[in-house]
């Protein structure tokens, strides 16, 4: 188990320095876009040069790599022209709110999915399953964006129960959450359903579970006991995978709704060419991805007792 | 069960018995594949074409004649907007698709056959990139090129192929150890031959039903990019950025947007049921 | 006399399939008296796990019973609630399960599900389910319980679950004991202590066994009565020994003839093969369902009604119109085949080595430069292959006998040492290094029927491929040349245009062997050819290699585990133990003292049709981890010939007698010879 973690930390490591090397290359190869991002593209030509003196652009591109990754590690990614403020503190708070959507949803993706995946796997094949899985099918086939327009238009513009922008201008307030975290769930719990039906359907298939039926064990305990842990090993992967997908989901629901998150942040220093923003954003975004496959490789190996420590 | 008699000739109604899903998803690609080869004598306007902004669905235009969907601020047929965006979505998605399956399949054959450092190195790559949040990826890509068709399907194709190259080098490893092609090897067959001839044809079934899966997914890709505006560079008609341009009217005409929603949705159904059915039917042989 | 524990009436079940209802057992009667054992066999398909299922009335969603009873204690289980289903599953009615790891859940520990077992049947739990389940444990004679009960299915070994699986369905002390191939995929060593510790179980607890495998000889160790199935009903039942001595239908009278019997070689007396291959359900013909395959079958009488099955008055009962007319008929014998003369050493293996490499478990293995672990798959093997004979390589696995075969065809390089052919040195000479000619002149054949065609594309084309490659025959020429083929292996052509999905086993197995002789090979080599074959259909295609190889003069190496075919087919022999040669000569001088020991073991294990009933375990213990070799002799740790600290401590010499018997052991060869012969008198 220890070579296990230890692996996957080192894994971890490695790709997060790779995407680093990589992230210099893309964002700060050319200095001179640099500059005009930086200075906005009015700024003239002495400007630029005084301001990549200054900021040390002359120096060797080994030095500026390593000063580079250090302004990463310590968080200081510079100043964000669009917020006209240090990126560090624009960047957290986005990344709270981000975190409140992404908790809410998870509250309510996690049983949800696991309970009907679990229900329909049981009993492979009947009403309830084919029910629970065609559902899965329609909903995981509207995209978000479709989602937010036609729950706009029911819930807002039709019964007007909600509002239909969260940009939570008199603070917070759950009303305005509902919406974005149902175009979330509406389009990712038909996929973590269909995992779990699938797995605890397989589970049902094996010899073991036959084993246990055939020692004459009460159908509860070999749900509990024996079926849902090796049911639900799979699901665990991807709830923590669903994250990186997430960030795909949270960048449009938030745009739609004007939610001050990250995923609106990363968008905005995109479109406004924020150079500073977008790096931030980038590492930040890579290292959750990093993390959370980094979590659910050590979980699998917890959760499995075969730990194999292929690749 | 082993079929003994021979070959089994596959009719729509046997196909309709087996798998009614498939049926129902072939059948509503096959509406928007139509829809598209035909859009210049299906729709009833240009794409482009200004009539009447804002006018609801059923309205009339000066000429007389119905916009059944109504039309956008720009005063543009929603309805024949929606069917020459088929046309784009139906060109973009599956070659999207495609450019990630040439590049993933020739990857993953050639990691799980060769093995060793051309193996890890290649992995390591795909790890690189799916170390990025997709989105994040799309986002860096268009901000750095520039928006145009082409970077789509640069971006699709390498934000996909990474998992295109997993699934087939998992498949490969699996395959490469069968005694057919140890035989392969032992009558002097080159590389090529035992990846493409006697290893890939044996993959088909699940890469069928992932290709699938994927051209579902490229196609929201592509939508999201759209409605992003990160997407084609309008006046293109594209779904996407139908309803990027219409969000703002969301509230007060939102036939512009609802429209085009239910056309991305439908055509993302049609793949999912066409990959749910085929694993059916695989799973039932 | 008591009403039997378990009384089949008429028994009748069909699966639902897309075919419609196919019937898997036809009016199956069978009772089990308290404390008996019977005997179950059949061939893959003949129906006879689904009784153990219908039994169990566990039919998994698809199979029903259609016509019938089953009756446990005089009640008829399909009148059960589902609570006293419950109970009588596990408690009063137990099962053992082939491949017992898959049968064992992988998140739990042993030790919970023993426990589990006695909490919902006996209401006992925590120390007292402990002590019970560590004592069963020690009944089913694992060595380390203590270790075992606290472990994960998957660090114990195959011999180890199986011994697991037999103790949890004991633990409530059930009346009837169902065993489902409880031996499969185990080693013969292994499988021989299995069988001897069901045997001694039954007996010890007054357990009823009902005993299913497609191994007659095994079922003959432990049964008291048989009942043969074929095509989902009993063809023929009765005593063990009437029936293996007089058996009556023509199905077990070819199955009995089919298997290489101990003590007899392929020139005293050759396998008798039954034609044909087991129908599909949906296949099976009027009348009688053998009639097809059998040579006794008459046109017009057995074609038309189906024989009912008939007492004999011998306490046997036989499903055959024509019991009485074909009872003394003798089977008919075939005329033995002269050994072929043996002209010069077509392969010589010297000192030949193979290392695999793995990085050392734990921490360990990730420090960059950490000592890689060696396993030796082959060490230092000596021995040749006669041109135009038969070499049998025996082992059993993990001994390193498949790794020769992929360094003999190049698919790996050896570490060191050579394998010379023809002049050549092939040991490093990998398959892509090798010239056409050096490819034609070696084939092989592959032990997987389903693996070893490729599914994709049609058979007759598969074999055209090769004849292209190897032969660079234009297209008409290998078309002549499928053909050819086809006759030889005795396939009709139409075949030729089929899938591998459409064939048999064993019409596949045939396909493989065609596959192999395309470029008229000199040199072929088979790994286990029939081991994944039924029983039937083995003799017939273990029997077209010999043709083939005699016709051809091919030199044949034949990897198997299978002694009695060895015995059969070989000329010379070798067996293998842990990547080393333990003993090596003609046949008739490795299958009579002096042995190895392990060969001695490896013959005591061996099931066996003939007199002997007592089950023996040769040898206890499994094959130890080539990850860790015993220094010394490697079969030190097992051998229960030890004569001391010398075998754990020094290699044994090799000895070789004038005549060309090699053996290495520490013992000399006459004092083997003499204790051996002791044994057997």
């Amino acid at each position: 188990m220890a070579r296990l973690i230890a692996q996957r930390l080192f894994n971890s490591i490695i790709s997060i320095a790779l995407v680093s090397v990589v992230l210099f290359l893309i964002f700060e190869i050319s200095p001179e876009t640099v500059a005009a991002d930086a200075l906005g593209q009015y700024s003239t030509r002495e400007q630029r040069d005084l301001w990549l003196a200054a900021n040390g652009y002359n120096e060797p591109m080994l030095v500026r790599f390593l000063d580079w990754v250090r302004r990463c590690v310590t968080g200081e990614f510079g100043k964000s022209r669009l917020y006209n403020a240090p990126v560090s503190t624009v960047l957290w708070s986005r990344v709270g709110a981000s975190a409140i959507l992404a908790g809410a949803f998870f509250a309510v993706l996690v049983p949800l999915s696991l309970s009907l995946g679990v229900i329909a796997g049981m009993r492979e094949g009947s009403g309830l399953d084919r029910g629970i899985s065609l559902l899965s099918i329609l909903t995981t086939s509207i995209p978000p964006f479709a989602s937010a327009v036609l729950l706009t238009a029911v819930f807002v513009f039709g019964l007007g129960m909600l509002p239909g922008t969260s940009s939570m201008v008199d603070g917070f307030r759950w009303k305005e959450i509902v919406l974005p975290v149902a175009v979330l769930l509406l389009y990712d719990f038909g996929y973590l359903t269909r995992i779990t039906r699938a797995s605890m359907a397989d589970v049902m298939q094996t010899a073991y579970i036959r084993t246990a039926v055939l020692k004459g064990l009460p159908n509860w305990w070999i749900i509990l006991r024996h079926a849902l842990r090796n049911a639900l090993i799979p699901p665990f992967t991807v709830i923590m995978l669903q994250i990186n997908w997430l960030i795909g989901g949270v960048v449009v629901v938030e745009f739609f709704f004007a939610y001050k998150g990250f995923g609106s942040l990363i968008l905005e220093a995109s479109l406004s060419h924020d150079l500073f923003l977008l790096q931030a954003c980038t590492a930040v975004s890579v290292l959750i991805a990093v993390g959370t496959q980094t979590i659910a490789d050590i979980g699998y190996g917890l959760l499995n007792p075969r730990i194999r420590v292929a690749r | 069960m082993t079929d003994t008699t021979g070959m089994r000739n596959p009719t729509f109604w046997s196909l309709l018995a087996e798998s009614p899903i498939l049926v129902a998803g072939a059948s509503i690609l096959a509406f928007w594949l139509l829809v598209a080869i035909f859009a210049p004598f299906i729709a009833p306007f240009g794409p482009n074409e200004n009539l009447v902004p804002m006018a609801l669905p059923g309205d009339r235009t000066p000429g007389g004649r119905t916009m059944w969907l109504g039309a956008d601020h720009l005063g543009r047929d929603v309805l024949s907007r929606i069917i020459y965006g088929g046309r784009t979505v139906l060109t973009y998605a599956p070659l999207a698709t495609l450019c990630a399956y040439t590049v993933g399949v020739t990857l993953g054959l050639v990691a799980g056959y060769k093995g060793k450092w051309v193996d890890e190195l290649l992995s390591r790559f795909a790890d690189l990139v799916l170390a990025f949040p997709v989105i994040v990826l799309y986002i860096v890509i268009i901000q750095k090129f520039g928006a145009s068709g082409v970077n789509i399907l640069i971006a699709v194709t390498l934000a996909s192929s990474p998992g295109i190259m997993r699934l087939v080098r998992g498949v490969v490893l699996d395959l490469r150890t069968r005694a057919y092609v140890s035989a392969a090897q032992m009558r002097g067959e080159s590389t090529l031959y035992i990846l493409f001839v006697e290893i890939l044809p044996n993959a088909r079934g699940p890469l069928i039903v992932d290709a699938c899966l994927r051209l579902g997914y490229v196609t929201i890709t592509i939508g999201t990019l759209g409605f992003l505006g990160l997407g084609l560079p309008p006046p293109t008609p594209d779904w996407g950025g139908m309803i990027n341009e219409s969000r703002h009217f969301a509230l007060v005409f939102p036939h512009m947007a609802i429209f085009p929603c239910i056309a991305v949705s439908s055509l993302v159904l049609a793949f999912n049921l066409i990959a749910d059915g085929l694993r059916e039917l695989s799973l039932a042989d | 006399m008591s009403p039997p524990l378990l009384q089949l009436d008429n028994l009748s079940v069909s699966y639902r399939t897309r075919r419609g209802a196919v019937p898997a057992v036809v009016g199956v009667s069978l009772d089990l008296a308290k404390g008996e054992s019977v005997g179950l066999v059949g061939e893959s398909g003949c129906g006879k796990s689904t009784i153990a299922f219908a039994i169990m009335r566990w039919l998994a969603g698809r199979g029903e019973i259609v016509g019938g009873r089953v009756l446990f204690d005089g009640r008829d289980m399909a009148e059960m609630s589902r609570a006293e289903l419950r109970q009588v599953r596990g408690k009063r009615v137990a099962m053992v399960f082939q491949e017992a790891m898959s049968a064992l859940n992988p998140c739990l520990t042993i030790g919970s599900q023993l426990t589990e077992v006695l909490r919902f049947h006996e209401d006992i739990v925590g120390p007292a389910a402990t002590k019970r389940s560590l004592d069963m444990l020690s009944e089913v004679r694992i060595p380390d319980p203590e270790r075992v009960f606290r472990a994960y299915p998957h660090e114990i070994s195959g011999g180890q679950q199986q011994r697991v699986v037999i103790a949890m369905a004991l633990l409530a002390n059930p009346a009837l004991l169902l065993l489902d191939e409880p031996t499969t995929g185990l080693d013969v060593t292994v499988e021989a202590s299995v069988v001897k510790l069901i045997a001694d179980i039954s007996r010890r607890f007054g357990t009823s066994l009902l005993y299913i495998s497609h191994n007659l000889a095994l079922i003959s160790r432990v049964c008291e009565r048989i009942a043969v199935m074929y095509a989902g009903e009993i063809v023929e039942a009765g005593p063990v020994r009437q029936i293996l001595d007089h058996p009556v239908h023509p199905y077990t009278r070819g199955l009995i003839s089919c298997l290489p019997e101990a003590g007899a070689d392929k020139i005293a007396r050759p396998l008798m093969p039954i034609p044909g291959q087991i129908p599909a359900p949906w296949e099976r013909a009027p009348g009688c369902f053998f009639q097809p395959r059998c040579t006794y079958a008459v046109a017009g009488l057995c074609d038309s009604a189906h024989p009912p099955l008939v007492d004999l008055g011998t306490g046997s009962s036989v499903r055959c119109i024509r019991a009485g007319e074909i009872e003394g008929e003798p089977i008919i014998a075939v005329p033995g085949q002269q050994l072929a003369a043996a002209d010069g050493v077509a392969v010589a293996v010297e000192r030949l080595s193979k290392d695999y490499t793995l990085t050392p478990p734990g921490l360990r293995g990730l420090l960059p430069f950490a000592e890689p672990l060696r396993i030796k798959a082959n060490d230092g093997l000596t021995f040749e292959a006669e041109t135009g004979r038969t070499l049998a390589i025996v082992g059993e696995s993990g001994c390193g006998k498949s790794t020769f075969a992929r360094i003999l065809t190049g698919l790996e390089r050896a570490t060191g040492g050579s394998v010379e052919v023809g002049g050549t040195n092939l040991a490093r000479l990998s398959v892509i290094d090798r010239s056409r000619e050096q490819l034609r002149s070696l084939q092989m054949v592959f032990q997987n029927p389903d693996e070893t065609l490729n599914p994709s594309y049609r058979v007759g084309k598969q074999i055209a491929r090769v004849a292209k490659r190897l032969l660079t025959l234009g297209r008409k020429d290998r078309a002549t040349r499928v053909r050819e083929l086809f006759a030889e292996i005795r396939l009709p052509a139409g075949i030729a245009d089929r899938k591998p999905r459409h064939l048999s086993g064993g019409q596949k197995q045939r396909i493989a062997i065609a596959r192999a002789f395309v470029g008229r090979p000199d040199i072929v080599i088979a790994d286990e050819p029939v081991s994944a074959l039924d029983v039937s259909v083995r003799a017939a295609v273990t029997q077209l290699l010999m043709e083939i190889q005699r016709t051809h003069g091919t030199t044949l190496i034949l990897i198997s585990h299978d002694l009695a075919l060895v015995r059969y087919v070989a000329d010379t022999v070798v067996v293998m133990y842990l990547g080393q040669v333990m003993e090596a000569g003609t046949t008739t001088q490795v299958f009579s003292a002096p042995h190895h020991p392990y060969t001695e073991a490896l013959l005591a294990a061996q099931p066996r049709l003939d007199g002997n009933q007592e089950p023996v375990a040769p040898v206890e213990g499994e094959t130890p981890s080539p990850l860790e070799p015993p220094v010394g002799c490697p079969f030190h740790t097992r051998c229960p010939r030890k004569v001391g600290t010398i075998c754990e401590t020094t290699r044994p010499p090799e000895q070789v007698t004038a005549e060309g018997h090699r053996m290495a052991c520490h013992i000399p060869m006459a004092e083997l010879a003499r204790v051996q012969e002791k044994v057997l008198a």
